[in-house]
């Protein structure tokens, strides 16, 4: 479904991805991990035409993405979440979804009827699926942190994406959030049949529902299959075991 | 939302603008008149410089540009061609479109600052043009006595037969600003005017829900190049002459100023804007030689009192107002 092949990035004279290969099934709930700077983030603004690669390809379904433009990636089923909050602070909730809606259906250079009423079903539905129903008529930069994410997914579902690939989606997220929000985000997973690709620091929810786990390490995979086999992976160990305690896997 | 704001919403407020304004001309006073017609001009500008500024969010400092292009476009149609209004019109408008299709294109190639220097240059480059190509443009002497559009059938309307001339167009121009304003309105309210305000909030996610930000900030500046033209056309008709005045940097600081001071938040925001600084332009211009200096501490306290112009702040006062009413009720 989504195949990453010899994937580089360098930045100056720092390589901050090299060499990338990683491939998920369809339906498959994929993680990629590894500590701070290994290149998570920048892996996935490769994937999703944010980035160009210095060399290396995307394919999805087959289909060579790399070094297409963001916007265009997006009408090819590819949807994703971003680390740091990124919603539109000042439409409401609803408006933010509605938006997504209404570029997906094309309705984007429609310039002359009435936004408001358009997908309006549809946008209330989709807000209730991740909880946020009630709130859909609050202004989108006053909900809570947590709120701001799941609304992020919320967008991102909007666009009625094969692959959804989510970039820390419970950064910064209290222990009873980040729960609520990896429940929400397996439910969705499953109803939708996703193919899921997420970073992750948290190793508690990577190993609770990731099917398989790549270990990136300054810009390197050096591990890679399923949670168990990469648990027990002494280069794994050995690189977590100089990080803080909460980052090693047990 | 509260009931206060839906009723708001539902009133047809350019109709009431509208018919308010259409009062003026029958209080007899040609000066009242002139002054009107100079705020609904300006404020078709202004309106259409907020497409960018408020909705889009791309800060231009050369909307003059396409006010110019207007002017001089339909200026030299009626004056040295003897084209009818009603073409020369048109004319104005989807030229001042079309340079703006052209210099718009460079333009939303970069970003904030950028961007803004851009439109300055290309607008200085406009302003050179007409400043020098003295065969077509008149030079730095303009063209002077652009006709006014033959307006007699106005007569036979009841009511209006001791119309002059002045009022004569005064009515044309409200209309005509008038369908402007409600045609932008219903581009903002619309699924393309939700897609400026994403660009707007968050360039970079509009991007990933699929939209291609440069084509519409594009379009977004076209369609604001295309109304300032019709300003643009207008004014020259109602200044008498088209000058180069009408195309140098102030102009573009000025229709910026009336936008901020009325507020950019809201569509109305710009007319508002518009209307107190040709006002206060006039008043005070009659009391005191410093009016760049009224003007300056206007701003100043503006910005640092109520950053959302006049109309965010009256908003903020009456949603605080309400609050207050409700407060005892609702605590």
């Amino acid at each position: 479904m989504l195949e990453v092949r010899g994937l580089s990035k360098s930045f100056g004279g720092f390589r901050a991805v090299s060499g990338v290969d990683l491939a998920v099934a369809e339906g498959e709930i994929a993680a990629v991990i590894g500590p701070n700077g290994a290149g998570k983030s920048t892996l996935f603004n490769l994937i999703t035409g944010h980035l160009q690669p210095t060399a290396g390809r995307v394919l999805v379904d087959g289909r060579d993405i790399t070094g297409v433009a963001p916007h265009k990636i997006c009408g090819m089923g590819l949807g994703r979440s971003f680390q740091r909050t990124n919603i539109f602070p000042k439409l409401t909730v609803l408006e933010n979804v509605q938006a997504a809606f209404l570029v997906h259906r094309g309705q984007g250079p429609n310039f002359w009827s009435r936004s408001e009423k358009l997908f309006l079903g549809e946008s209330e539905a989709l807000l209730a699926s991740i909880g946020l129903g009630d709130q859909a008529r609050f202004t989108a930069g006053t909900l809570s942190y947590g709120n701001q994410k799941q609304l992020e997914l919320g967008i991102a579902l909007a666009s009625d994406p094969k692959i959804l690939l989510l970039d820390e989606p419970t950064a910064g997220m209290s222990a009873s959030e980040t729960h609520e929000t990896i429940a929400l985000i397996e439910r969705i997973a499953h109803e939708r049949r996703l193919t899921l690709l997420f970073t992750e620091h948290d190793m508690a929810v990577v190993f609770s529902i990731a099917q398989k786990i790549s270990v990136l390490h300054q810009g390197r995979v050096i591990a890679h299959g399923d949670p168990s086999s990469v648990r027990a992976d002494p280069e794994v160990r050995r690189v977590y075991l100089g990080d803080h305690s909460t980052g090693a896997p047990s | 939302m509260t009931s206060g704001t839906v009723l708001a919403r539902r009133i047809p407020w350019t109709l009431v603008v509208f018919v308010a304004a259409m009062v003026i001309p029958f209080l007899g006073s040609r000066y009242d008149t002139f002054l009107a017609t100079q705020i609904a001009i300006s404020a078709l500008f202004a309106v259409s410089l907020n497409l960018l500024l408020g909705t889009t969010g791309l800060v231009s400092f050369g909307h003059v540009a396409y006010f110019g292009i207007g002017s001089y476009v339909c200026g030299i149609l009626m004056k040295t061609y003897a084209v009818p209004f009603a073409l020369a019109l048109p004319a104005a408008a989807f030229g001042s479109a079309l340079s703006s299709l052209v210099f718009g294109y460079f333009c939303v190639r970069l970003t904030r600052i950028y961007f803004a220097m851009l439109t300055l240059a290309f607008s200085q480059i406009i302003w050179a043009i007409c400043f020098k190509w003295n065969e077509v443009t008149g030079g730095d002497q303009g063209l002077s006595d652009v006709p006014y559009p033959n307006l007699d059938w106005m007569s036979s309307i009841p009511f209006f037969g001791d119309f002059g001339i002045g009022d004569q167009f005064y009515v044309m121009t409200l209309a005509l600003v008038m369908l402007s304003l409600a045609a932008m309105h219903r581009i903002i309210a619309s699924p393309f005017g939700r897609m400026l305000t994403t660009i707007r909030e968050n360039p970079e996610r509009a991007a990933s829900i699929g939209l291609d930000v440069r084509r519409y900030e594009l379009a977004a500046f076209v369609a604001a190049g295309f109304f300032a033209g019709i300003a643009g056309a207008l004014f020259g008709i109602f200044n008498r002459g088209v000058f180069p005045d009408f195309v140098y940097w102030p102009k573009s600081a000025e229709v910026m100023i009336m936008t901020i001071l009325g507020g950019i938040e809201h569509f109305w925001g710009p007319v508002v804007g518009a209307a107190t600084l040709v006002i206060l332009n006039q008043e005070v211009t009659s009391y005191t030689e410093y009016w760049p200096f009224v003007l300056g501490a206007i701003l100043l306290v503006l910005l640092f009192a109520f950053p959302g112009g006049i109309v965010g702040g009256l908003t903020a006062g009456f949603a605080w107002l309400r609050r207050k009413r409700r407060g005892p009720a609702g605590a």
